[in-house]
């Protein structure tokens, strides 16, 4: 067999799949929600504390900045959890071929993306 | 001789089924409160803190946020050992996240139990 060396990739033409993107995504939504654990954290003790604290909390999380981080939160959530399902579900082999592997991608972005948007509603 | 980095991964199954396990418990949870919430008609302070005031609560509230820090920690472990490369710089950032969790732990019994 003779094949033609170098061989040059149009790496341009080269994209991620949509697996590949709803798992690189997971990763940076994990990461999201690490870093923003100490302000959850903080959240739940300012809810808890007292009524002073949680009228607080609910003046600071009406203002439109904290609506958007908490909307942006509530996504890499979302995300994090319909993605992780898809993934336990490979763990369990329900995904077999790469038409379901495509399919689920598709479907964990899409109710992610939907849940987000229905939450932003509800937010503002 | 094998070859082996102090800050690489334990070669093993481990943590990779604890991951898939703490992962549940923590959906579960997740699922129960937002279905709780979802059924209480108005939810103010009153109703949020008697729901915090049960021990049965604190206990779940507890155990999923351990079983949270514990993925969290192999999550970020391996984001870290993806993409961080010299042993010193790993080692540094491991040793944070750890203590950072820890931190997260005690402070979690802190709201839990005290307010």
């Amino acid at each position: 067999m003779n094949k033609q060396r170098p061989k040059h990739l149009a790496l341009y033409l080269i994209k991620l799949p949509l697996p590949g993107i709803v798992s690189i995504l997971h990763r940076v939504s994990g990461l999201l929600l690490f870093i923003a654990l100490p302000l959850l954290l903080l959240m739940l003790q300012y809810s808890l504390r007292s009524i002073e604290t949680y009228t607080e909390l609910m003046g600071i999380l009406a203002h439109p900045l904290s609506k958007l981080l908490l909307l942006g939160l509530l996504w890499a959530f979302l995300h994090h959890f319909c993605a992780g399902l898809r993934y336990l579900a490979i763990d369990l082999h329900w995904l077999g071929d790469l038409a379901q592997a495509r399919n689920s991608s598709r479907a964990v972005m899409i109710v992610s993306l939907t849940l987000t948007v229905f939450a932003g509603v509800r937010l503002w | 001789m094998v070859n082996r980095v102090v800050v690489g991964a334990h070669y093993g199954l481990r943590d990779w089924l604890i991951q898939r396990i703490s992962a549940t418990v923590a959906a579960l949870y997740c699922l129960a409160l937002f279905a709780y919430l979802m059924l209480q008609p108005d939810m103010g302070y009153d109703a949020w803190t008697l729901l915090f005031s049960n021990q049965l609560m604190h206990a779940f509230t507890m155990l999923f946020l351990l079983c949270l820090y514990y993925h969290a920690w192999i999550g970020v472990r391996d984001i870290v050992m993806d993409y961080v490369k010299p042993a010193g710089v790993r080692l540094v950032i491991h040793v944070l996240v750890i203590l950072a969790l820890l931190l997260y732990v005690i402070w979690s019994v802190q709201i839990l139990w005290g307010f």
